[in-house]
């Protein structure tokens, strides 16, 4: 899960990295004040929990409170990378002498955390990629000095950025990041260092021990939204054969057996491990989805028991009474029980192939 | 981490409802299951198996398999690792990533092995298996000579019922998971299949995101097996997490289209279907 800015920042500062002068605001008025007790020059920056916010526009400086409220309006209540802006974070503007990015994140192909640092920070980091200096880190010790040291040497900034990576790593590990990136990170002319910004991506299996809550994505649509209520992992796409199939891998290739017979997918819904009990439910919002046409049932049950996720199905079926055609495969653990449940509920043959239900699902929206 | 019928299982958690239904399955199947450990249970006969305390009391074993919810993997995995589990199998899905580059750590200093997180598991059809997957179905498992490889455990069903509809068997499956950062990877999986004398051709079962498709390409290259693969998620929407922690596309290198191509540059067949993969092991030239 993103958090925003000033709740990354929160935690920079009480992990002891500096972060500049500053307070949220919900409201012009608020805004001003903010800029007002500061006084000078301020950076008013829109709280949304994603990235390339500076590009989008939701960073803007202001030289008197008067235009900070300005920028406050102009960015309340707007979307930004695909959030609304609930919140600007009015905070007092650097003097940077020089942006240094600094990062510590997972190594997927290492399986080991990294730290990163570059002397050239900034939103156009990616494009220096080749200054950026590396250093595995081994998980069952912290980070040490001297390591840090060694990874810094030669960079303006010296000693007090060793030391702003061993209390940054501290603070990745703590939290249970899966990113923790300061960019930039502001050498300031009096040589101390500020997380002018700040990116926090905690770890979506670790919200719980982290006693956070997790946040709804920005871009879901209301049977998203609701979806994600009764725990199920559901994408709103844009076709119009619906999709129901066990387990993240097999949904994904059920997608792509209806594109690969021509057809457009309505949805991505996995209903694997613990939920494949949760057939019914799950039917029952897919079968909301607008503009459905048809709907493609494909279980292969390793440990999902398809005989539990037909009768779901069935009694879905039978209660809604919906018009649209259904195709089915179904194979893999309680295939047997699961056939003979759906001929006698709901009259229908499943089909051998899982390709062959998706070309008829495919065929049937489009008629 | 091929499963053989000579491994010595212990099961973490096996007196609960999952795992004594899956352990009993594991058992009928020939699976060399010597006991449970559960600290609450400790002492007790469960499927006339002994429950322990820990690794220290479960006697000898070289596969760990753990049937315990995410946030006790860890412990239970560096219980294993410490006992002295050759392999360790963790089926769990939502295990904190920093969890398992703890264990992975400390696997790699006591030369273990991880399998997992959110692995279905291994089957050696005929010798055994440790997880969730219906090895126990002959309509899905039988022995053979093709060695499959999947970060699904659904996919890999799918997969290996469509070879043994074909006439194919397995020589063995070997279940990564779908976690970003899995403890053993494509590759290391090939690796092994590619040693393994049982084994004549092999089928790679990917999905889009991360770069462990890429990462196995480089080993497809110097692999005198044939490789046929499917790439699940040809139809997913970048930025949109499909199910599998691992399965989202943040970046040009894990698409689809990216991995097909690198796969295909080193010399694997890559089907566009799951149905297809029967009769581009034939046109490779494998017998049934």
């Amino acid at each position: 899960m993103n958090l925003t800015e000033f709740e990354g920042k929160a935690i920079l500062a009480a992990c002891g990295i500096g972060v500049p002068e500053g307070r949220l605001a919900g409201s012009a008025a608020e805004a001003a004040a903010v800029a007002e007790a500061l006084g000078g020059p301020v950076v008013v920056k829109a709280q949304v929990p994603a990235g390339r916010r500076g590009k989008a526009g939701g960073v803007r400086f202001a030289a008197t409170p008067a235009e900070a409220a300005g920028h406050a309006v102009a960015l309340l209540g707007t979307e930004i990378v695909g959030h609304t802006v609930r919140r600007v974070l009015v905070e007092r503007r650097l003097e940077i002498r020089r942006e240094i990015y600094a990062a510590v994140t997972v190594d997927p192909g290492a399986r080991a955390p990294v730290v990163l640092v570059s002397a050239a920070g900034g939103i156009e980091v990616e494009a220096q990629a080749g200054d950026m200096r590396r250093l595995q880190v081994d998980i069952l010790d912290e980070l040490s000095d001297a390591a840090a040291g060694a990874l810094v040497a030669g960079l303006e900034g010296g000693a007090s950025l060793a030391g702003l990576l061993v209390r940054l790593y501290a603070a990745w590990r703590r939290h249970d990041a899966e990113l923790l990136e300061v960019n930039p990170l502001a050498l300031l002319s009096d040589g101390s260092l500020v997380a002018a910004d700040c990116k926090l991506v905690i770890d979506d299996a670790a919200l719980e021990r982290q006693g956070l809550m997790a946040r709804a994505a920005s871009e879901t649509t209301d049977l998203e939204r609701e979806a994600a209520a009764l725990g199920l992992n559901f994408h709103q796409l844009d076709g119009n054969v619906g999709v129901l199939a066990n387990g993240a891998g097999l949904t994904m290739a059920t997608l792509d057996m209806v594109r690969h017979a021509g057809g457009a997918p309505a949805n991505f819904l996995e209903i694997g491990g613990d939920a494949y009990t949760r057939a019914k439910e799950a039917l029952a919002l897919l079968l909301r989805l607008p503009g459905l046409r048809a709907v493609l049932v494909n279980f292969c049950g390793a440990y999902a028991r398809t005989d539990v996720m037909a009768a779901g199905v069935a009694e879905v079926w039978r209660a809604l009474a919906p018009v649209v055609p259904v195709f089915f495969s179904v194979h893999g653990t309680g295939e047997d029980e699961a056939l003979a449940l759906l001929r006698q509920r709901l009259g229908v043959a499943p089909f051998d192939l899982a390709e062959d239900a998706a070309r008829a699902a495919v065929e049937a929206a489009a008629r | 981490m091929i499963l053989r019928g000579s491994d010595r299982v212990v099961v973490w958690g096996m007196t609960g409802r999952q795992g004594s239904f899956w352990t009993e399955r594991m058992i009928g199947c020939g699976t060399r299951v010597v006991g449970g450990v559960q600290p609450a249970r400790a002492g007790m006969v469960h499927l006339g198996l002994p429950v322990r305390g820990d690794a220290a009391d479960a006697g000898g074993f070289e596969v760990a398999l753990l049937f315990v919810p995410p946030a006790a993997v860890r412990a239970a995995a560096l219980d294993a690792i410490g006992g002295g589990a050759r392999l360790v199998v963790v089926l769990a899905e939502f295990v904190p990533v920093q969890d398992m580059l703890v264990v992975l750590a400390t696997a790699r200093r006591r030369g273990a092995r991880v399998v997992g997180a959110n692995t279905a598991g291994l089957v050696t059809p005929g010798e055994g298996f440790a997880g969730i997957m219906p090895a126990f179905n002959p309509r899905v498992f039988r022995p053979g000579r093709i060695g499959v490889v999947s970060r699904s455990g659904s996919l890999g069903t799918l997969a290996c019922l469509n070879l043994v509809r074909a006439g194919y068997g397995q020589s063995a499956f070997i279940g990564i998971g779908g976690d970003a950062v899995p403890g053993t990877t494509s590759r290391e999986a090939l690796q092994a299949l590619e040693a393994d004398p049982r084994t004549q051709a092999v089928v790679l079962l990917g999905e889009i995101g991360g770069a462990l498709e890429q990462d196995a390409a480089g080993f497809v290259r110097d692999m005198r097996k044939p490789v046929v693969a499917f790439i699940a998620g040809a139809a997913a929407p970048p930025g949109r997490r499909m199910g599998h922690a691992g399965a989202i596309i943040d970046g040009v290198g894990e698409t689809h289209e990216a991995k097909r191509i690198a796969l295909e540059e080193a010399g694997a067949v890559v089907v566009a279907t799951p149905a297809d993969l029967p009769a581009a092991l034939e046109r490779r030239g494998i017998p049934t």
